[in-house]
């Protein structure tokens, strides 16, 4: 590991006068990622802003009736926030599939939304990645790529996004509140992640040095009715290899409003506006779902190796659906 | 200047106060292994992945590998040396000694300091992954072996020693529970 100097901030505007343009100084948050990457020397930054004491830890209802998330709240203070298990099930869910115990006492909602890929080829210092190193292939679209991405990837790069929690925040509309030298700004989250395109190693639209403070979850009663499901190759304390967020909401029958979106299949949560499409003013039946998924699925372009993701995505959404109007209709 | 690459820190451990030069590079499990001469704590992955590091940090189970020492100054660190009052085990070790939570013992530390962890979790209704009804209005779940496996699944047993580590953890908590319902039916009394 690369030698480095410690600072600790004791506001929020003092951790960006910190860091400044620095392009080697890291935000320190729990450091699930950012540690273990600086291990395997994926990160060599030569200074750390250890954000963890700045007053960014609570879960607050705004005044519409939404929820503002604090940038270092635990995963494991979000999960167990009782305005979210009411409020937002499926995000308290999401959080819950995630890592282990340990982890999410340590990881933060800023954090996860910044962690990088698990993809192989990324985390071994000794291949060529486009996202590590710009310009030097990607092992993944000929090689291992099992766990890879079948919506919007590019051929410069099929890596996923790993987070559980995305997902949700993606589902609702969740904004990306932040601070720079020049003053505060936000970011919707269906906005925040970049296309993949020949710039894999360009991931966030956040401004150079801009450090996320808060994310923002704007009022969401269909939220109220949601579930997240995760599919992964263990039954606890592993990455997903398909994910899906969902809300739903029918009346006499017919979905009046619903929330779908995607995790593990792109470089990005993949929120699914064309499923959702399909499913508005639909009957609430299991064809109306499966038509749903197959709009959203019409884009994927799988590799060798992870076709099955697209049947698996289709399962999972009608799955999810089907419970969800079960429920609603108990 | 050149940037300051260590610091001298003082860390809370078990109630005392070390203090040390540290590179900053030095994770709190290394400090405490090669430093601090408290051994128990165990480096196995050290990458965030088996749970043998587990130390408990203001109370909350987190892994030492991936904690940078600089950074838990000032935060109050319990290592599985500091768990017993004096003699007295604390009743998650005696369930681990009674039921033979381990084979070879080297993930048990890490284990045990989990194992307090999720009790206190969900002592304060923390719901799992596993848990049916996650709405706060639906209380805690019973501590059944389904949500034990899925709240210590942070900690890998080499030697496959699972099905006593779930006994030994669903027993610590009945007696904690046993101890509980005594002190209010004290209290009652008195």
């Amino acid at each position: 590991m690369r030698e480095f100097d410690y600072r600790r901030a004791g506001d929020v505007a003092g951790a960006v006068a910190l860091l400044g343009a620095d392009p080697d100084t890291r935000y320190l948050g729990g450091g699930t990622n950012l540690v273990d990457l600086m291990k395997t020397g994926v990160e060599r930054p030569t200074r750390l802003i250890d954000i963890r004491e700045l007053p960014l830890d609570r879960v607050e209802s705004t005044r519409d009736g939404g929820l503002r998330i604090g940038a270092t709240v635990t995963n494991a203070d979000l999960a167990a926030h009782p305005e979210v298990r009411r409020r937002y099930p499926a995000l308290a869910q999401a959080v819950l599939a995630g890592a282990s115990g340990q982890l999410r006492n340590m990881a933060t909602v800023g954090g996860n939304l910044l962690q990088r890929t698990r993809c192989g080829y990324f985390t071994d210092v000794t291949q060529p990645c486009n996202k590590r190193i710009p310009g030097s292939g990607c092992p993944a679209v000929e090689g291992e790529h099992h766990n890879h991405a079948i919506l919007g990837a590019s051929e410069h790069c099929v890596a996923v996004h790993p987070s559980d929690m995305a997902v949700p925040l993606t589902a609702f509309d969740a904004v990306v509140h932040y601070e720079t030298a020049d003053g505060p700004g936000e970011l919707p989250l269906t906005e925040f992640y970049l296309p993949v395109g020949g710039t894999p190693h360009l991931e966030t639209a956040l401004p150079a040095g801009a450090l996320i403070t808060a994310v923002v979850l704007p009022p969401a009663p269909v939220a109220a009715r949601s579930r997240y499901r995760k599919v992964r190759e263990r039954a606890s304390y592993a990455f997903a290899i398909g994910s899906l967020a969902a809300a739903l909401d029918i009346g006499d029958g017919v979905v009046r409003e619903a929330r779908l979106a995607l995790g593990a299949v792109a470089s990005r949560p993949w929120r699914a506006r064309a499923a959702e499409e399909v499913l508005t003013g639909a009957p609430a039946v299991p064809e109306t779902y499966a038509a749903a998924a197959e709009a959203e699925l019409a884009a994927a372009r799988p590799l060798p190796h992870n076709g099955y993701k697209v049947a698996l995505m289709r399962n999972l959404v009608v799955a999810v659906l089907t419970e969800l109007a079960e429920e609603a209709a108990r | 200047m050149a940037s300051p690459t260590s610091s001298v820190i003082t860390l809370h451990i078990n109630g005392e106060k070390f203090t040390l030069p540290v590179d900053h590079r030095t994770t709190l499990l290394d400090a405490l292994r090669e430093r601090l001469t408290l051994t128990g704590t165990k480096k196995g992955c050290d990458q965030g992945q088996c749970g043998a590091c587990t130390v408990l940090l203001d109370g909350r189970r987190t892994v030492a590998c991936l904690q940078l020492a600089v950074a838990a100054e000032g935060r109050e660190i319990t290592t599985i040396e500091g768990v017993a009052e004096g003699d007295r085990l604390h009743p998650v070790q005696q369930a681990f000694l009674e039921l033979d939570g381990y084979q070879c013992g080297y993930c048990t530390p890490g284990q045990i300091c989990s194992a307090i962890g999720v009790l206190r979790e969900h002592a304060e209704g923390v719901p799992s992954a596993v848990t049916d009804d996650i709405r706060p209005e639906a209380g805690p779940p019973p501590l059944t072996p389904e949500e034990i496996r899925e709240r210590m699944s942070g900690n890998l047993c080499r030697c496959g020693a699972y099905v006593a580590i779930v006994e030994a953890v669903a027993r610590a908590a009945a007696d904690g529970d046993r101890t509980a319902a005594v002190t209010e039916s004290e209290e009652a009394v008195a």
